[in-house]
């Protein structure tokens, strides 16, 4: 499972050869010129193993696919299964109170399509913990609302514009689009000048919004 | 008169008593007539006191609101989606769109989260101008609230002064960067243009006068019996709640939660500066206002400290013309004078970003509106709506 799942994960994997290969601008902050500082630098992404990703990976085992610190902020995969355990445990037990951010990213070319982003904060401890979630197209996440209220609209948000539906969530329907539009704009092959053109006709009374 | 007492507050209970009469009375009667209906009324999205296109349908009990649904995304522009067809520097003044009132945050903010993914700092210079530059837009941003929302509860006055003095802010801008209102300020890096020769001169001259006109606002609103009565207990949010829905801003720091971004994990040039995080106790409209002209008092000071010493030096970190971000991802949040203004921008290696997601304040602010306005009177909603400062352009994006 873990493995399965690592592969895709092509920014991670792939890294240390692509900030090899643009040293001009990877090495912009630190050194401009000298080459022989390119190979140098600390990865920008080292597997995270600090106390917090172990009492994640103590108590779920292998829910939590993969654990990464990307520019120091701590990145956990977790698997879709257990998401409500997860967040519980999260809020509950390890104090991120808030849910700052929830929001997906799109990899067409990846075996689990769709990656669910949620950004927590804790109040208690003043840090920062994103979480991860790898999803199959079609797949249904279970909703968080019932942890943080706040994941009500984003989740929203994430049908509306990615076409991912939410298991239980209290009001499922688009929120930013007209609630009969065709299409979910974020996914990657929704291109840029693409629209509902027949929405577009019968409401707005023009050929194109464009 | 005391917080709560007033006059004002107590005649809506008693139409209410005398509605209910009215209620049983008829009912007894007829049956049908006045029963216990539920009116669905439409405010907005074409209303004055909604700040922009806002919809919210009301379920009414007579007066009084007993649910609510926002109907939003009539200025939705697909900022998320361009972002991913621009490069990194094409894309900054569309973010000064977004929330059009506060275009320099918006503008850090996303510089910022930039700088980070690309793992360049600002110089000091370019950030100790970044920080005056952004809490004269918090002033400005909360003056324009001030005004607007004064005017919504039926102050008019508040409103002539708060434009007078958001213009100065305004000049200062213009002065910089040759816009007002979609700033465009900041460049990743550092910044474009070196300050003006009186940059320093006009902060101060600017700073020493809002100081007295900051008392006349007070003076005008605070002790006023119906801004009271319109505000106190109105829209009330608990920290719990505030926390729990994600709200964040001025609304949670009213709510009792000392907390603010700039303190908790400071950016730009936050740590050089001595400021307070003012709080309210009891998390109402009137605690939100108090908390707001605070902050107000707090950037004045934090502007002050910077203009006394602005270290010399570059405006711009060595980056590329291109600009490549290494693969990554990044988070990166500021304190918006609405409220957690984060930018989660994810790099594939290439000069376009492969995914940039906008963390917006109002939009999520706005998700609390439901909770605050339940059991309210209409006239309540119209101070609520104001007092979560919502900027449409940034809810729908």
């Amino acid at each position: 499972m873990a493995d399965e799942s690592k592969a895709p994960q092509s920014p991670e994997s792939s890294q240390p050869e692509v900030t090899g290969s643009s040293p001009a601008q990877s090495a912009a902050g630190a050194s401009p010129s000298s080459p022989a500082k390119t190979a140098a630098p600390a990865p920008l992404q080292v597997p995270l193993n600090n106390e917090l990703s172990g009492r994640y990976r103590e108590r779920f085992g292998a829910v939590i696919l993969d654990a990464i610190e990307d520019r120091k902020q701590s990145i956990l995969i977790v698997d879709a299964a257990q998401l409500l355990e997860i967040a519980c445990y999260s809020r509950d037990e390890e104090k991120f109170d808030l849910l700052e951010d929830y929001t997906a990213v799109d990899w067409p070319r990846r075996e689990k399509r769709f990656d669910l982003v949620a950004q927590l904060y804790s109040f208690t401890h003043n840090t920062r913990l994103r979480l991860k979630i790898p999803l199959g197209f079609d797949e249904q996440p279970d909703t968080i609302v019932p942890i943080w209220p706040a994941a009500n609209w984003l989740e929203r948000e994430i049908f509306d514009l990615f076409g991912i539906a939410f298991r239980g969530h209290p009001n499922l329907k688009r929120i930013l689009l007209p609630d009969e539009w065709q299409g979910h704009p974020l996914r990657k092959d929704y291109d840029i000048l693409q629209q509902d053109t027949a929405w577009v006709r019968e409401n707005l009374g023009i050929e194109s919004g464009q | 008169m005391g917080p709560g007492k007033s006059r004002y507050r107590e005649r809506p209970v008693g139409v209410k008593i005398l509605a209910d009469t009215v209620h049983e009375n008829a009912a007894l009667k007829t049956g049908t007539l006045f029963g216990a209906d539920e009116l669905v009324i439409n405010m907005g999205p074409q209303h004055p006191s909604t700040h922009g296109v806002l919809r919210v349908k009301l379920k009414l009990d007579g007066e009084r609101v007993v649910g609510s649904e926002c109907v939003i995304g009539y200025l939705h522009r697909g900022v998320e989606k361009i972002a991913e067809n621009r490069t990194y520097q094409q894309f900054a003044p569309y973010v000064d769109r977004m929330d059009y009132v506060a275009a320099v945050s918006n503008g850090l903010g996303y510089c910022e989260a930039v700088e980070k993914l690309l793992v360049v700092e600002a110089p000091p210079r370019a950030r100790v101008i970044r920080t005056i530059l952004t809490e004269l837009q918090r002033i400005a941003s909360h003056l324009l609230w001030l005004g607007t929302h004064a005017l919504d509860i039926g102050a008019l006055t508040p409103l002539f002064y708060c434009m007078r003095e958001r213009e100065e802010i305004l000049k200062i801008f213009e002065k910089y960067c040759g816009a007002r209102l979609t700033t465009h300020a900041f460049r990743i890096g550092g910044l474009q243009y070196e300050a003006y020769d009186n940059l320093e001169k006009d902060v101060e001259r600017f700073c020493k006068d809002f100081e007295g006109r900051i008392q006349e606002y007070s003076d005008l609103l605070t002790g006023n019996s119906i801004w009271i009565g319109r505000t106190r207990n109105v829209g009330l949010l608990n920290s719990a709640d505030c926390i729990a829905l994600g709200a964040s801003g001025p609304v949670l720091r009213a709510s009792g939660v000392k907390w603010d971004l700039r303190k908790a994990m400071p950016y730009a040039a936050y740590d050089q500066y001595k400021f307070e995080i003012p709080v309210g106790t009891r998390g109402d409209t009137y605690d939100r206002y108090m908390v707001r002209i605070e902050e107000m008092r707090q950037s004045r000071l934090i502007c002050l400290q910077a203009i006394e010493n602005i270290p010399a030096g570059p405006i711009m970190a060595r980056v590329g013309k291109v600009l490549k971000p290494p693969v990554g991802e990044v988070y990166h949040a500021i304190e918006s004078p609405k409220g957690i203004l984060g930018y989660y921008i994810l790099s594939d290696g290439s000069t376009q970003p492969y995914r940039i997601r906008i963390r917006p304040p109002s939009f999520i602010n706005l998700q609390a509106l439901d909770k605050m306005i339940r059991g309210h009177l209409v006239t309540d909603v119209v101070a609520i709506i104001g007092t979560l400062d919502i900027v449409l352009g940034e809810v729908d994006r």
